[in-house]
């Protein structure tokens, strides 16, 4: 094919959006609602799995010492966890800076003091996998030297599952308006290129190759597709900014937050004028190969 | 030219159009196709320009063996025969300029030699001064003039049409019988399949007459033969 006949095609297709201004605008419009259902929803669910991620992160291990373990006996122990297959990190807090933490959280009114201090050192062990911890306490457990193993047994296991579910339900209903919105676009691309089937046919008759007659059609799915990315796109920024600039202040020092405006809306945006474009060109694409068989 | 050997056709409702027809069209000649509804003139017709692909036989037109033509390659053969439908199927966006020039930009032509060519045939069918008008705007006539034009820009060596007239009043008709005979002098192969009974036995030319799938009858200046 010549340039100039993908010139022609692209001066086609933009005359055609043009000349069938209301079939551009259905088109675009069918687009748009699906587009900014899937934007908002995804815009949810990958907030959603931020927070499972968050709160999934901030599990970890509490290993108590013995008492009987000196200092060198410690460090022997943090070589060894650090040795356990799937640690990530270790840190080390003596039975002072426990004693201390204990007593932010409760106040001095429980009478407790340096003097008499009955903690242990702890190493705080975090797993490469959050999903892992428990697989990861178990094995520290064996060691020397450790007096006890602490992860929140049960509740992170019921927390990680509820996680889990969401997550494939998120995924689930994702997947499953992506399926109704190309349905629904492909169906009103198809109905306005039935409207044009005799022109199809015509061409052919004039002895235009299928690809000459696809092309434009293809190009004009297309812009609709990004014609129909606009509104969402628009939306979706200025919603997430908003509720972003609303809601950060109160979640500073908590254990979970919000995506970052950047990279966040590069990715959402750019995925709904993907699947704008891609919507729009396999639409047209399904539509008019059935009437090219003339 | 244009050689059938055989040709027979059955259409999957049953139907034989064509119940093996033989004939034989040389460069340069003008024939009518006359025969009454549903005898399978326009399959006869349609089988030349493979919109129709016989059931068996063979047909060859400017050299090109039609029943063993792939379809990805009927575009090619179309570019090379003139096409004239009684409904004119032109493009109903697109403006008469447009309409013929299509033809044009099929075969990937550079603009320069579209808008010289589109102008020439448009002044040969009398509408140069409404290129930029659109289909509807325009009579019956001057839309047969316009698929004309566009069957025709490209110098093809056969034309084709199928009652070019069928939907045109008696005056107009003559007009674009008229404009046949103008390009059949010019040395393009023309043929036609008609109903039209006075046009057949004044403008005396080959008729070939088709009945229940075969051909009855085949003489040179000979009449339509039919009461209409």
């Amino acid at each position: 094919m010549k340039a100039r006949t993908l010139g022609r095609h692209f001066r086609e297709s933009f005359k055609s959006l043009g000349r069938n201004s209301w079939m551009t605008f259905a088109s675009a419009s069918a687009v748009t609602v699906t587009l900014l259902l899937v934007g908002v929803f995804v815009m949810i669910m990958m907030n959603l799995n931020k927070v499972a991620d968050d709160l999934e992160k901030d599990v970890e291990i509490k290993v108590l010492l013995e008492l009987t373990a000196d200092d060198a006996a410690a460090a022997q122990l943090e070589k060894e966890i650090k040795e356990v297959d799937g640690v990530a990190t270790v840190v080390y807090s003596t039975k002072e800076a426990e004693l201390e933490d204990l007593i932010k959280d409760f106040g001095a009114t429980m009478g407790l003091s340096d003097q008499n201090n009955p903690l242990r050192a702890a190493y705080y062990v975090k797993a490469e996998n959050p999903q892992e911890t428990e697989k990861v306490a178990q094995r520290i457990n064996r060691l020397k030297n450790t007096y006890s193993v602490e992860y929140g047994e049960g509740k992170i296991e019921k927390l990680f599952s509820f996680l889990n579910v969401a997550r494939n339900i998120g995924l689930g209903l994702i997947l499953a308006l992506l399926f109704t919105a190309m349905f629904l676009i492909s169906n009103t691309i198809r109905i306005t290129i039935v409207a044009r089937r005799r022109e199809i046919e015509i061409m052919k008759l004039v002895g235009a190759t299928n690809w000459f007659v696809r092309i434009p059609f293809v190009l004009e799915g297309m812009w609709i597709g990004i014609l129909g990315a606009i509104m969402p796109i628009t939306l979706v920024t200025l919603l997430y900014y908003n509720l972003y600039e609303m809601v950060q202040p109160y979640l500073k020092g908590e254990l979970f937050n919000l995506l970052p405006l950047t990279p966040f809306l590069y990715q959402v945006n750019g995925l709904i004028l993907m699947m704008g474009i891609f919507i729009g060109v396999w639409g047209s694409f399904m539509s008019v190969r059935k009437f090219l068989r003339v | 030219m244009i050689s059938m050997k055989n040709v027979y056709k059955k259409y999957p409702n049953g139907i034989v159009a064509a119940n093996g027809i033989n004939v034989e069209i040389k460069q340069g000649e003008f024939v009518y196709v006359v025969g009454p509804s549903g005898a399978g003139k326009s399959t006869f017709i349609k089988m030349m320009y493979r919109e129709e692909r016989p059931t068996s036989g063979d047909i060859v037109v400017n050299g090109i063996n039609l029943a063993k033509l792939k379809s990805k390659k009927v575009p090619y053969l179309r570019r090379q025969i003139g096409v004239v439908f009684q409904d004119f199927k032109l493009l109903p966006r697109l403006n008469v300029f447009e309409n013929v020039a299509f033809a044009l930009e099929v075969i990937e032509e550079s603009p320069k030699v579209i808008r010289k060519r589109v102008m020439e045939v448009l002044d040969l069918v009398g509408l140069k001064h409404k290129a930029r008008m659109f289909p509807t705007e325009l009579s019956g006539g001057e839309q047969q003039r316009v698929s004309i034009a566009r069957s025709i820009v490209n110098i093809p060596k056969v034309m084709i049409a199928d009652e070019p007239t069928g939907n045109l009043d008696p005056e107009t008709s003559w007009d674009i019988m008229n404009l046949f005979e103008e390009i059949n002098r010019r040395g393009t192969t023309i043929i036609m399949a008609t109903h039209n009974k006075e046009i057949v036995n004044t403008i005396k030319h080959r008729v070939i007459a088709v009945e229940g799938g075969l051909v009855v009858r085949d003489e040179v200046g000979g009449d339509y033969g039919y009461e209409s």
